[in-house]
């Protein structure tokens, strides 16, 4: 039935197709509904709504348009026209509007652009027989000649570009070197006097970030060495730093 | 051939677009818009008998030298050229509700299109065919679309004026007379192939 339609998706019965491409074959809703309203060879203005609605639904269906949103409002559109038509209605209506009288308005119009996109369509396509000059693209700007100058001219220069540079501020660096070999003997003093001391004592008196960090990887690399013990006797209890007694301190 | 036909013809056959003939009376202080027409007159003469390969097209309001379109196939076929990508369909609704309808919003494109026309707009603005023309003073001041000089190019029409009338639409499918022709210039228009 649908001859326009050269190659349906294929979605397996069953399956839920999540996603739906566009058909090549039908620019839109409009254009189906014209097809379908050719193929039955019927006047425009005077839409047998029910069947045409029928066959709408059929169509899109069978196309799997039924998800995508343009098609989906032409559908319920079809089907509220439908249930109008139903509708019983006195004969001696005098206000009576034919519910069609949109529908009909606008295939008309669009029937009118679709003439109109394919006549030109044909300009377009006679006037691309013909030839206009190739078009060039600009030639990129070639690289700059070796430049010839001397030093004095080039010291110069960069003492321009200095002298442009608004008053330099610089970010000093200040290097503060982890002492962790002090950090060591320290311990290993501690450690001397007794066989366990805390993280405390190890740290001493008023610590810098610089002492924590020196305690901290001075105790990893004794343990690493097996200089010493690390043992926290139960979760969040503090630290005991323990003289290793198969191994003592050097 | 007169000095101002020469000239026009130069400067023709180096720009890569229509001219107009304001354009062209640049060329040449003493010209008048009558002389530089006259001179493309002389020239289109010059092609139409002399059988040359191109010939002088009136078109977006310019004029322009394009070759004959019995040569196209050829051409391309050896690769020196390559004829203008067809429309799709979508684009071609869209720009035909644009052309008649401008200045144009996007919510009226849908509405006559019966589907979204985000996409096609935005293709369309990338090959200028279409452009900005203002904002509407509706809901949300939506911007207003209208066809560009390279539509008219595109299409090979002079003006907006060469396409269709509503009233020569009534019928659908109608095979469209060859070229719209003003009764002064009919004569010069020779179809290419007599």
């Amino acid at each position: 039935m649908m001859v326009r339609a050269a190659a349906p998706p294929t979605t397996a019965l069953g399956a839920e197709p999540g996603f739906v491409v566009q058909l090549e074959a039908f620019s839109g809703p409009l254009d189906l509904l014209l097809h379908l309203l050719r193929e039955e060879q019927i006047e425009i203005a005077d839409i047998p709504i029910a069947r045409i609605c029928d066959q709408f639904l059929k169509a899109i269906h069978e196309l799997g348009l039924n998800q995508a949103a343009d098609y989906l409002e032409m559908a319920s559109r079809l089907v509220r026209l439908k249930v109008q038509l139903l509708l019983p209605r006195s004969l001696d209506d005098e206000g009576w509007e034919d519910p069609r009288a949109e529908l009909v308005r606008r295939l008309l119009e669009y029937q009118q652009i679709r003439e109109i996109a394919q006549w030109m369509g044909s300009a377009a396509e006679r006037r691309a027989e013909q030839l206009a000059r190739g078009y060039l693209p600009p030639v990129p700007a070639s690289p700059l000649p070796p430049l010839v100058l001397d030093l004095l001219a080039m010291l110069q220069a960069v003492e321009r570009v200095i002298a442009a540079i608004p008053a330099p501020v610089l970010h000093r660096v200040v290097a503060r070197p982890l002492d962790v070999e002090g950090a060591q003997r320290r311990i290993e003093a501690l450690l001397e006097a007794s066989s366990e001391i805390s993280w405390l004592d190890a740290l001493g008196p008023d610590p810098t970030i610089a002492d924590v960090l020196s305690v901290l990887l001075a105790l990893l690399e004794l343990a690493r060495r097996g200089a010493l013990q690390l043992r926290q006797p139960a979760p969040f209890a503090p630290m005991v730093i323990a003289r290793e007694s198969a191994h003592p301190a050097v | 051939m007169n000095p101002l036909t020469q000239l026009c013809e130069a400067a023709l056959f180096a720009a890569s677009r229509p001219l107009t003939v304001e354009e062209l009376a640049t060329l040449d202080p003493e010209a008048t818009g009558a002389d530089v027409r006259a001179a493309l007159d002389e020239l289109r003469e010059h092609y139409e008998f002399g059988q040359h390969g191109v010939e002088l097209v009136e078109l977006a309001g310019g004029y322009q030298v394009l070759t004959r379109a019995v040569h196209a196939a050829a051409i391309e076929r050896a690769q020196f050229s390559v004829r203008a990508n067809r429309l799709s369909p979508a684009a071609l609704e869209t720009l035909a509700v644009i052309a008649y309808r401008q200045p144009v919003g996007r919510a009226e494109i849908e509405e006559i299109r019966g589907v979204s026309a985000g996409g096609v707009l935005r293709s369309l603005q990338e090959r200028s065919l279409i452009e900005v023309v203002g904002r509407s003073e509706g809901m949300g001041r939506p911007l207003l679309y209208g066809t560009s000089p390279l539509f008219l190019e595109l299409l090979g029409l002079r003006d907006l004026a060469d396409l269709p009338k509503a009233e020569e639409l009534t019928i659908a499918l109608q095979p469209h007379r060859p070229e719209a022709e003003g009764p002064d210039d009919a004569e010069a228009y020779v179809p290419a192939e007599s």
